[in-house]
């Protein structure tokens, strides 16, 4: 099929079979090697990406259902140099240790951040986050830093 | 004047890189022209190979294939001994499941799958042995003449096994106790991944890695090329944990046999079902333990027996035996110690290194142990540990004698301070009733190669001045998210006096950087990172003295006072040890057994802290392994197979599962380690699996767990029975 459709904000092409995986679109035909693959069956979410705003793991989507469709990729987070406040906090509260899990989590914690999904006081919004980011596995981190990154891009975002 | 960078936070070098997604790992390189490659793979545990049958209906033009035949120099992966092939010969034994037997490649990876499952390996099936006791029982032999690997006998205050037993008699009460703690699996979250191509007969391998200089030992021997024949190249390295010190060696072999066949760059990118059932597990391991105390319940004598499953070839077992049982006796004061540990051969696919690297089997039990002895005597777990730790001046199993930065007062102050009340019993987690308790573990770990390992090593490390005023720093560590880059950055800076924004830590590449030993045993701040340090002062002279040099290396060399005895297994183990202490509360699910754990707090004595946030994720990272060890995971084996070689069955922690981690950083300074900086790695993963255990016990009235995991099933056995 001729695959039309929206990433990053800019109109692409690809000439793909209609089950290729949406993982390899991104990765193969349009060399956008920010998102990554851990087990290609759904469990770790390195694959993450967002569909039409809502955060899927890219190795379960076929190119066929992307007709037409918006997708983001960890590229299309910050705007040009400026990180997303995701990124930005994940950096500066040491959230990513070998990164092959981070395009995952920093595209899922942006959707949960840019939506206003994680509201309360501390320790409600902290099991917000655990809840929401439990299909994205990293094995270096034991997500401690992660979640004071994702909390303190929350209150960034809310200042 | 530069601010010192050491102890502060400098975010990590490679951190806009990662968070990003332009960090480039294996998969993510270009690279033109390249094919994929593929690895036919035995369904036979043990056997031997008469024949590899090709598909006729199969369209082979399109594919090369190899096999042992063509391997370039000698089909062994050279490691401590040369026993493991690359691909089974015509005529040699299978010796485990997935075991490597053939090769494929092609212009695409479907293509290359599509041929690996046209070629069928022809198999004659021998008996073969899964459990330790088969193996001792030499029910097959596989290895030598008593599938033994290596054996240790560490003795302490005593002459022979009667003079031990005497010693044991003597005591009001012995403990004894069998522990059993399972395989685990590394799932680092990149799978293996490897990339070769020959230029001017020269092969260049780049890959997930470790090791690079353990990867390039292993192709001179396999190419049969010397030190400037081979050149390997680390990419940047999704989590190792171990999983990627030795493997990576296999893949290198596969990748450089391929791409000499194909005559073209031929990468290889393991599926995650590929990497779980083919690759390294930590060891398997059934620890009897005998304690024996006197009436004032101080500790007499101490006797271990450790077996571990080294699976079908030696590769690294020996080593992590050496440190299993290094570490078996604990950090408690005994006149009298005897440590016997194995490793033997059976037909899984070989066990591996791990995070940890034997130590955490015998923590497991030494820290079930003393936990018995403080429900014995009625005494406060943490109390009791303090009353018998060790501490300065005191000996251990191998009649070291403690000298500096022993954290032991530190490291059980800090959780005593942070305690708090203990749960009560009996409450409602989510509204469902639940059994509450509260266990702790005090350990400690050997930082650095065993024994006289580093003087062996001999690590090397180069600083030199370069253009632009800026400095680059050249070692063979490599960054695995551990944070290399970084601290050698802050290390550099601090002792050159500049601003980290002037040090360039390059990509270890085996044409551009000396020999600094593997990225492995906690070693690579302590060891290499010192190595830095020194090279960088040094530099910081000769710049100073206007003298000329623009560069300095320097190689390792022992602290003083350090003497080890390779054949009576005496003396100074380690350099020096990390010492931790760790508090856990778990509810335990009294519908479905489902331990959770609730609080987690770990005190981890690091020497000093070069970047405190970087080494706070190492030890929230070893900590929460060491839980989901505890609780979760497992890896599980049928007629050698592994049956659960998916993310979905062979279950890691996620945000959902991992409590809030209470780490707390503790410093007493290492002299030797670079501003004080000693090991950190490894010791987080030691001892949270038994505090978990010691936690269980207590939550359900003193129901002993002495087999990991704590899963739902062992934990309802446990309790109905």
């Amino acid at each position: 099929m001729k695959l039309v459709f929206e990433v990053n904000g800019e109109a692409r092409t690809a000439g793909v079979s209609p089950w290729k995986r949406l993982l390899d679109v991104l990765r193969d035909d349009l060399r956008l090697t920010g998102t990554k693959e851990g087990c290609g069956e759904g469990e770790c979410g390195a694959c993450t990406v967002m569909l039409d705003g809502e955060a899927v793991n890219s190795c379960l989507v076929a190119a066929g259902q992307c007709e037409g469709r918006v997708v983001t990729t960890v590229e299309g987070l910050a705007r040009g140099d400026v990180l997303h406040a995701v990124q930005q906090a994940l950096l500066a509260c040491g959230g990513a240790q070998c990164g092959i899990c981070t395009p995952g989590i920093a595209v899922c914690a942006a959707h949960v951040v840019d939506r206003g999904l994680v509201t309360g006081d501390e320790a409600a919004a902290r099991a917000q986050v655990r809840e929401l980011l439990a299909g994205n596995i990293c094995r270096c981190t034991g997500y401690q830093l992660i979640v004071d990154a994702v909390i303190a891009a929350v209150r960034e975002v809310s200042k | 004047m530069a601010r010192p960078s050491v102890g502060t936070s400098l975010p990590r070098v490679d951190g806009v890189a990662k968070v990003t997604g332009r960090a480039r790992y294996l998969d993510d390189l270009d690279a033109p022209g390249a094919w994929h490659g593929a690895t036919v793979r035995s369904k036979i545990a043990h056997g031997v190979l008469e024949a590899i049958d090709r598909d006729p209906a199969f369209d082979w033009s399109q594919v090369v294939v190899a096999t042992a035949a063509d391997i370039p120099g000698r089909n062994v992966i050279a490691l401590i001994q040369d026993d493991q092939p690359a691909l089974v010969a015509i005529g040699a034994p299978v010796m485990h499941v997935d075991e490597a037997i053939a090769l494929v490649a092609a212009p695409t990876r479907e293509l290359a799958f599509a041929a690996m499952r046209a070629i069928v390996p022809r198999v004659r099936p021998l008996p073969a042995i899964f459990t330790v006791e088969d193996a001792l029982a030499k029910r097959e032999l596989l290895y030598g003449t008593d599938n033994i690997f290596k054996q240790f006998l560490i003795r302490k205050g005593h002459a022979d096994d009667a003079a031990f037993e005497a010693a044991i008699a003597k005591a009001a009460h012995v403990i004894e106790g069998n522990y059993y703690t399972s395989p685990q699996e590394q799932m680092y979250i990149e799978p293996q991944a490897m990339m070769a191509e020959w230029k001017g007969g020269i092969c260049n391998i780049v890959g997930s890695m470790q090791c690079p200089y353990y990867v390039h030992k292993a192709m001179k021997a396999f190419l049969g090329v010397e030190r400037d024949g081979v050149v390997i190249t680390q990419s940047v390295t999704g989590g190792g944990f171990g999983g990627k010190e030795e493997y990576p060696s296999m893949l290198a072999a596969h990748v450089a046999t391929l791409a000499k066949v194909a005559k073209r760059p031929v990468k290889m990118v393991y599926d995650r079902d590929e990497d779980i059932a083919a690759t390294t597990k930590r060891h398997p391991a059934f620890t009897k333990h005998r304690l024996a105390v006197d009436a004032a319940g101080e500790i007499i004598a101490i006797d271990v027996d450790c077996v571990m499953d080294g699976g079908a070839y030696l590769t690294l077992s020996p080593v992590v035996l050496s440190r299993g049982v290094l570490h078996a006796a604990g950090p408690y004061r005994c006149p009298v110690t005897r440590v016997r540990g194995r490793v033997v051969a059976t037909n899984h696919p070989p066990h591996g290194a791990f995070r940890g690297f034997g130590a955490p089997q015998t923590t497991f039990a030494y820290e079930r142990q003393i936990q018995k002895l403080a429900r014995l005597r009625g005494e406060d777990p943490l109390a009791l540990r303090k009353r018998l730790a060790l501490r300065t001046g005191d000996t251990t199993s191998t009649g070291q004698v403690l000298g500096v930065s022993v954290g032991t007062d530190e490291v059980i102050g800090a959780i005593e301070r942070a305690a708090g009340m203990p749960p009560a019993r009996d409450g409602l987690r989510n509204g469902t009733p639940v059994k509450r308790g509260r266990g702790v573990a005090f350990y400690f770990h050997g930082a650095g190669f065993t024994g006289s390992g580093e003087q062996y090593l001999a690590g090397k490390a180069t600083v030199a001045a370069i253009d632009g005023g800026r400095f680059e720093v050249r070692s063979s560590s490599t960054d695995i998210g551990q944070g290399a880059i970084t601290i050698f950055t802050q290390i550099a800076a601090t002792a050159l006096d500049v601003e980290p924004a002037r040090i360039v830590v390059i990509d270890p590449k085996t044409s551009l950087v000396p020999d600094s030993g593997p990225t492995v045993a906690s070693r690579t701040c302590m060891v290499v990172g010192g190595l830095v340090e020194k090279a960088s002062r040094e530099l910081k002279a000769h710049l100073a003295a206007n003298d000329g040099v623009r560069e300095v290396t320097t190689q390792y060399e022992p602290p003083p006072g350090i003497a080890w005895d390779d054949a009576t297994y005496t003396g100074a183990a380690y350099p020096c040890y990390g010492w931790a202490a760790c508090l856990v509360d778990v509810s335990v699910d009294v519908d479905t057994y489902e331990v959770h754990v609730d609080r987690c707090v770990h005190a981890v004595d690091v020497g000093k802290a070069i970047n405190p946030v970087i080494v706070k994720g190492q030890i929230d990272g070893g900590t929460l392994q060491a839980l989901g060890w505890a609780v979760l995971e497992n890896v599980l084996y049928k007629d050698g197979k592994v049956i659960n070689a998916n993310m979905t069955n062979c279950i890691v922690p996620t945000f959902a599962d991992a409590p809030e981690l209470e780490t707390m950083i503790i410093e007493t300074p290492y002299p030797y380690g670079p501003s004080g900086a000693k090991g950190v790695g490894e010791i987080p993963m030691d001892g949270p699996a038994a505090a978990v255990a010691n936690a269980v016990e207590e939550a359900l009235g003193g129901v002993a767990f002495d087999a990991l995991p704590l899963s739902p099933e062992t934990v309802m056995k446990a309790w109905r029975s």
